[in-house]
């Protein structure tokens, strides 16, 4: 933690000295702007009383040309991406009055969480810089189907309703403006972990954008892991279900025995 | 046990395989009104939890599994009365238990296959519909009938458990001693396999189904009949708790001990409420509660859900 500190406030001297003898060279500097980022802390705990907990990325930008600094061409984005899996989208459909799953759609290697935040609002279409090549933010996320796709119509429609209830559901979330510059090149991004993270490796994510192009991205795994009692449950459940449920069925029946016993009438 | 997060005048626990934070008041209070219930009418109560858990939010798959955790717990003690009393005719019991593990077997089958065509929810709401607005709608006619005769003080007409009927002419006989009743296995092994498979698809005993069919359709004496399906009731909704562990992953153990302990304590409560009740108004009463669920959930399929598409985790053998 010392060392990351550090390095940080390191970088945050270098880029203001070596910014400062590039002015007068102009565009044709030499020296590529660069990204370093530290996190608040790397790993997140359930307990049982878990109700979601906030990130803060520390961040700093190396050799920025000043100028386009001042005149806000760079943009910053962090993403918070969860553990990937495969998702299932259905679709209901009203048969003999009853709503029906008639339709549905596998998405391959998608996230099961995603925040974001950004140093400017990404919904505003006047502001948004072409960002959306580099894959980064929730609608520009890759959404693959599996299989064979009938109708291109569907699957946007699929896609759209992936997104709208990810986003009710809290698992996906943008922070518009939650990237904020402490100093000129120095920034903190705050992203939020709602109650229903899924537990696994989560990866920060941060993006340098000039003028809309993206020029690095740097990535720091983040692990989010059940604690105490409830990892315990998890993990006997899911790696020794037969002893689970040997003990899911013994508590039921010492208890059932335990009221026979206790509230015994004779 | 557990840690228990105080924040203002809620009470939150994490169900670690509902994944879910919930209040745990609303859970206890959920196990003790099933258990005061249960109780009350002499029932196993899984058939309210179940449904409960699916109205409090609680995936249904969750909802199943925990709901078949909790009934061997409130199953145990009813035996064990009934056993001391010797109303428990083990040979008849371990007959139907036969079919029943082969039932729940096939049932966790089903289950698996419906959840991964994406149909499980519908299926367990339309069975219930189906099955609670059935019964309620025969409990509710019979205990009227009894409570209009009661009132004329006219005799009830007594079907007797000994007389004959088409199953009673099935070959491979067996004779039970503590029921004092010569019957053939095939319709009591079918009646369990029947039950079993309800258990493992809708988290239920079945006693409310068991209990009728015995007494109407195989004329088994009514003294042996509760402490009977008792007993076959614990071991398959025990098996079906470890087979749905070990393929579904879904039994909640936090879950379900919060319930079994609100159960077992509010069915005391209960046993006592329902001796001051008569058995007719009792019936009635327990044949509306039925019948509110079944309506509750039959609402659900009809009305237009808020959002046409759902998500779910995993998508390749899920």
């Amino acid at each position: 933690m010392f060392c990351r500190l550090a390095l940080l406030f390191s970088l945050l001297l270098i880029p203001a000295t070596n910014g400062f003898a590039q002015i007068p060279m102009g565009e044709a500097s030499s020296a590529k702007e660069g990204l370093d980022i530290g996190v608040s802390t790397n790993e997140i705990a359930i307990a049982s009383d878990f109700r979601g907990a906030d990130l803060t990325v520390f961040g700093a930008m190396t050799n920025p040309d000043e100028l386009l600094l001042a005149i806000g061409s760079y943009d910053i984005i962090v993403t918070l991406e969860g553990p990937r899996d495969y998702a299932t989208v259905r679709k209901k459909e009203r048969i003999f009055g009853v709503w029906v799953n008639t339709d549905s759609m596998i998405f391959e290697q998608v996230p099961e969480s995603y925040s974001i935040a950004s140093t400017r609002q990404l919904d505003d279409p006047t502001q948004l810089p072409p960002i959306n090549t580099a894959g980064v933010g929730i609608e520009h996320l890759a959404l693959n189907p599996i299989g064979y796709i009938r109708d291109v119509g569907e699957l946007s429609d699929f896609r759209e309703a992936y997104r709208r209830l990810k986003l009710a559901g809290g698992l996906y979330q943008k922070e518009a403006s939650g990237v904020r510059f402490v100093s000129s090149s120095l920034f903190r991004a705050s992203l939020r972990l709602p109650a229903n993270v899924p537990d696994g490796v989560h990866i920060v994510r941060a993006y340098l954008f000039k003028s809309g192009t993206l020029l690095t991205q740097r990535e720091i795994p983040l692990r989010v892991v059940k604690t105490g009692l409830e990892q315990a449950i998890t993990d006997t459940a899911h790696n020794q279900p037969f002893a689970y449920g040997l003990l899911c069925v013994l508590i039921a029946l010492v208890t059932g025995w335990g009221a026979s016993i206790v509230f015994r009438k004779d | 046990m557990f840690c228990f997060a105080l924040s203002g005048s809620t009470v939150t626990i994490y169900l670690p395989i509902a994944e879910l934070s919930v209040n745990i008041f609303i859970i206890l209070g959920m196990g003790a009104a099933v258990g005061f219930l249960s109780g009350m009418f002499g029932v196993g109560g899984g058939f309210l939890i179940t449904p409960l858990l699916i109205f409090y939010n609680i995936p249904p798959v969750v909802a199943v599994a925990t709901g078949a955790n909790q009934v061997v717990a409130s199953s145990v003690s009813g035996a064990i009365t009934h056993f001391r009393r010797g109303t428990l005719d083990m040979k008849l019991g371990t007959v139907l238990l036969v079919g029943g593990l082969v039932g729940a077997t096939v049932g966790v089958w089903i289950f698996s296959w419906l959840r991964s065509i994406g149909q499980l929810d519908l299926f367990i709401s339309l069975l219930y519909v189906v099955l609670l607005t059935t019964i309620g709608l025969l409990m509710l006619q019979e205990s009227l009938r009894a409570m209009r005769k009661a009132k004329l003080n006219q005799p009830l007409p007594l079907k007797r458990p000994g007389q004959h009927n088409w199953v009673h002419r099935l070959p491979l006989k067996m004779r039970f001693k503590k029921s004092r009743i010569y019957l053939s296995a095939i319709p009591v092994v079918t009646l369990g396999f029947l039950i079993g498979i309800l258990t493992s698809i809708m988290g239920v005993g079945g006693g409310f189904i068991m209990v009728p069919a015995m007494i109407y359709l195989l004329r088994i004496p009514t003294n042996v009949v509760v402490g009977t399906s008792l007993f076959q009731i614990i071991f398959v909704t025990a098996y079906t708790t470890m087979v749905q562990a070990a393929t579904n992953y879904s039994v909640d153990i936090v879950l379900a001990f919060i319930l079994m302990v609100a159960g077992v304590i509010g069915a005391q409560y209960g046993v006592r409420v329902g001796q001051k009740l008569r058995g007719e108004q009792l019936r009635a009463l327990l044949a509306l509660l039925v019948l509110a669920v079944g309506i509750r959930l039959a609402v659900g399929l009809f009305i237009r859900p808020q959002d046409l598409y759902s998500v779910a985790v995993g998508g390749i053998g899920y």
